[in-house]
């Protein structure tokens, strides 16, 4: 299962890049969402699949899954959600000011 | 030793609150005492039997480089002109510079070149001496700039920088391969071990290097251009930097490593050939010189070729001549130097052709340049101790040769004769730079301010050194034995005992001499018949020009390289961050060999994951090619949600819920947002354009796959969670380890996180909330 999810997550990568790339900036924005959860299924193949319980103490338990990946990976929603959000306000600002989403048609003067 | 020479560099932190109170007292008052307690503190070494002092600070001791201090003979006539000097110099500034000028700027610069120069000439460790010789490199850099308002004063700033630092680097380049060779950073060992130097077949190499930094450094033909650009500075600075001190730092470098290189066909053949070049070059030059400053600057870099010259030599008698030019010259010059700033002060203009008739003005400063002037020239009278010198400079030119050569010998040959060609033309600019300025014509309507004589407190500097000019003159030999002699000896490496006097009967030196006041009169009275001469040399040629078109030609091809790839376009730049992190990527993995698949210790596939896996990729795929924005945010949502169910299956409880309240909450924001922007359009991008894009996408997603199959399959280090599973009750007293990990044992990350949060907050609503629009 590890390394279907591996091609999954290298899937959302790929993805993810070719959204980036794009001129439109809400594309861009789409792209970093799927970048994001890339790479939180990434950690998580890394921490190994499905080995023991959930990592919540109880009596009887042997084995817990991996809590480490787990904590990266909530701190790590937690941002994405932050950086998303604020990709979102930048583009409709960029938008309101220079009245285009064209990225490429976005290049700053000689003077800056 | 160690307070002389961090004491100045300690005193810059003071400056800028002694700056506030300038306008009551002159910044400059609360400083002289520096330079004074560290001239005295030197002053009581000089003795006639100097014996070396060593002192040692533990710098950087893993990479065996010491803070070491050294004075021999050689420190000790430095340090006492850098710190003499250094005194005269700030008292004469206290009167040049007016208390509006930014004092504090100038005194700090001043007292940071102050100590880095007693570092170089002090450090008995190379890699110390490299730090301080850079030190003084960015600290005259600072001081030409001083007045940065002026184009000239910024483009001799940076023309000076420019060779001095490129000359450092390949002193740098040089004292690193002297310390490999040698084994060892110290200057003493590496003279102990001279042999391993000069047989080691890095040797033409170190000598290359040493000659560029040391060349650089003190002005010789061909890199002298940046010398007279370099008096844009304030004259205080001219006079102590660019005269007296940190111009002789190359000819200290020279001396310093002569008992090492002294002797050797080649240390001969190039110091000495480009010293009387520059002699010769810089002497002629001088005559063409309109500016006082220009005059002075191009007569500084002919003495300091003479100086070389007879380093070069490196016979008894021409390192003692060296040793005596060192001290002359400093007085002379830097007398000359307050001179013209006197002159420039209270005239307003520095242009000989203007100035002219201010003996009578003036007669305080006329005296000290006469003074000054003649004994440049080598007027033969008693009292000045410039003829001194230049006549041992004769007399140890005319003691060269035998190194069986054919070449050297016929350069030893000449030397002479270019010497007293050289000297013919000091006499002249000499001459010139009197007659031009005190006698002749008063044109007082030219001059932008009525001229009168300078006040008592900035005549006092030069009337100092001009006294110590005759002084030396009159008993020379009262410096001789505990000065010179120790500083000779320490370049030469053995005693010298040499008696100074006036008159050695009728010789060919003193021929020589006769040879230069005579010629040299008749061209300098005559100056106007044959200045035609330089026009022969056209502008086009000239060595500036060459440095323009360099730096010119250095911006132009920076520009374009960066233009090659700058070209404003965020997505060719995303491009190339991707492109470099997939080609290292991927040619690590290749050349480790480090991509491994295995399937042995993997965890069963159920058909649950499967559909949802191909479910979340055929969405993502979706989101490429729908063009309807609602419908490409409902596909996200559908990876989010999708990323939830794993995060269940795979027994991650917290995540799976924080995934969906977060996948919930960016979709109604993407909704949101939705409403001020412009529906998404198909991908419009050219055939190639997408080409790209796909590869690098393809690549990446590729890259990522590959790295976590790899981890997975070769796990060499046991994971670290166990320390957590085991402490998470007993420290945390938690039992969702997860959140253990987060508030408790990870919490300041946390904190942090949450600040981030706040910030982007903070941000978003600055984003919404500021309606300005495009004016």
């Amino acid at each position: 299962m590890e390394i279907l999810m591996s091609i999954l997550a290298g899937i959302l990568f790929a993805t993810g890049i070719y959204n980036l790339l794009q001129k439109q900036i809400l594309r861009i924005v789409i792209g970093t969402g799927l970048i994001s959860h890339g790479a939180h299924l990434f950690i998580l193949t890394m921490g190994k699949l499905k080995r023991g319980a959930p990592p919540i103490l109880t009596e009887g338990a042997e084995n817990y899954t991996d809590p480490l990946p787990q904590a990266l990976i909530l701190t790590s929603i937690v941002i994405s959600f932050g950086v998303t959000s604020f990709l979102l306000a930048l583009s409709y600002r960029a938008y309101v000011l220079n009245e285009t989403d064209n990225m490429e048609l976005l290049r700053g003067n000689e003077n800056d | 030793m160690i307070y002389a020479v961090m004491g100045p560099l300690i005193a810059t932190f003071f400056i800028p609150f002694l700056d506030k109170w300038k306008h009551r007292i002159h910044t400059g008052w609360f400083l002289l005492p520096i330079p004074f307690i560290i001239f005295i503190y030197f002053l009581q070494f000089i003795s006639t039997e100097l014996t070396p002092v060593r002192e040692t600070y533990p710098w950087i001791p893993s990479l065996n480089i010491h803070f070491d201090l050294y004075l021999d003979g050689l420190s000790l006539l430095f340090a006492l002109l850098i710190s003499g000097i250094g005194t005269l110099v700030l008292l004469y500034s206290i009167y040049y510079l007016d208390r509006s000028e930014k004092l504090g700027h100038f005194y700090i610069y001043l007292m940071l070149f102050m100590s880095a120069m007693l570092g170089v000439v002090l450090s008995d460790n190379v890699f110390v001496l490299y730090t301080f010789w850079e030190f003084t490199s960015l600290s005259s850099f600072l001081l030409i700039g001083y007045w940065h308002h002026r184009e000239r004063s910024r483009y001799g700033a940076l023309k000076s920088m420019l060779i001095t630092v490129f000359g450092g680097l390949s002193l740098l380049g040089g004292i690193i391969l002297l310390s490999m060779t040698a084994e060892t950073a110290s200057i003493r060992a590496m003279i102990e071990h001279k042999e391993m130097i000069i047989n080691s077949p890095y040797f033409p190499l170190i000598l290359v290097f040493l000659f560029l930094g040391a060349f650089t450094k003190s002005a010789q033909f061909p890199f002298h251009i940046w010398l007279p650009d370099a008096m844009e500075a304030p004259t205080p600075v001219s006079a102590y930097l660019h005269s007296a001190t940190m111009v002789k730092a190359g000819i200290y470098l020279i001396a310093r490593f002569s008992p090492i290189l002294a002797g050797e066909p080649a240390f001969f053949m190039v110091v000495s050939g480009i010293g009387i070049i520059t002699l010769c070059w810089g002497s002629f030059m001088a005559v063409r010189q309109t500016d006082l400053k220009g005059i002075l600057a191009f007569s500084t870099i002919s003495q300091l070729g003479m100086i070389m010259t007879m380093l070069g030599f490196g016979t008894k008698a021409a390192v003692f001549a060296a040793v005596f030019h060192i001290l002359n010259h400093a007085t002379f010059k830097g007398s000359l130097f307050m001179v013209a700033g006197i002159v420039d002060h209270e005239t307003g203009t520095r242009d000989i052709r203007k100035l002219g008739g201010l003996m009578a003005l003036m007669p305080v400063s006329t005296t000290l340049a006469i003074f000054g002037t003649f004994s440049m020239a080598g007027v033969p009278l008693p009292f000045l101790n410039g003829f001194y010198s230049k006549e041992m400079f004769f007399d140890s030119s005319l003691d060269i040769g035998g190194f069986g050569l054919p070449f050297l010998d016929a350069l030893a040959a000449a030397i002479p004769y270019l010497a007293v060609l050289g000297s013919i033309f000091t006499f002249v600019y000499s001459m010139y730079f009197f007659f031009g300025t005190f006698r002749g014509r008063l044109n007082i309507n030219e001059l932008p301010k009525k001229p009168h004589e300078a006040p008592w407190g900035m005549l006092a500097s030069p009337v100092l050194l001009i006294g110590g000019v005759i002084l030396i003159g009159l008993f020379p030999n009262v410096v001789n034995e505990p000065l010179l002699a120790q500083t000779a000896k320490a370049i030469y490496g053995d005693a010298i005992h040499k008696h100074i006097a006036f008159w050695h009967g009728l010789n060919t030196p003193f021929y020589m001499s006769m040879a230069v006041v005579g010629a040299g009169a008749l061209l300098a009275f005559t100056r106007h018949k044959w200045s035609r001469v330089y026009d022969l040399f056209p502008e086009k040629w000239s060595l500036n020009r060459v440095y323009d078109q360099t730096v010119e030609g250095i911006y132009q091809f920076s520009e374009s390289v960066t233009r090659g790839y700058m070209n404003g376009s965020l997505r060719r730049y995303v491009r190339l961050i991707l492109l470099a992190m997939i080609a290292v990527s991927f040619t690590f993995l290749w050349v480790t060999d480090g991509f491994s698949i295995s399937n042995a210790d993997v965890s069963p596939i159920s058909l649950t994951e499967v559909m949802v896996a191909v479910t979340m990729a055929a969405a993502a795929f979706g989101t490429i090619y729908t063009s309807n924005r609602i419908a490409a945010i409902l596909i996200l949502g559908v990876v989010g949600y999708g990323l939830s169910i794993l995060f269940v299956i795979y027994r991650a409880p917290d995540l799976a819920l924080t995934q969906l309240i977060v996948e919930t909450v960016t979709v109604a924001l993407f909704l949101l947002a939705f409403y001020h922007l412009p529906e998404l359009r198909k991908i419009d991008d050219h055939k190639q354009e997408r080409g790209i894009n796909v590869i690098i996408a393809g690549l990446f997603g590729l890259l990522m796959t590959a790295v976590g199959i790899s981890a997975h399959s070769s796990k060499w280090f046991e994971p670290i969670s166990s320390y957590f599973v085991e402490t998470s009750y007993t420290l945390g007293g938690g039992k969702n380890i997860v959140n253990v990990i987060l508030v408790d044992m990870r919490g300041l990350d946390t904190l942090f996180e949450i600040t981030v949060l706040g910030i982007a907050a903070l941000a978003i609503y600055g984003l919404i909330k500021n309606r300005r629009t495009r004016e």
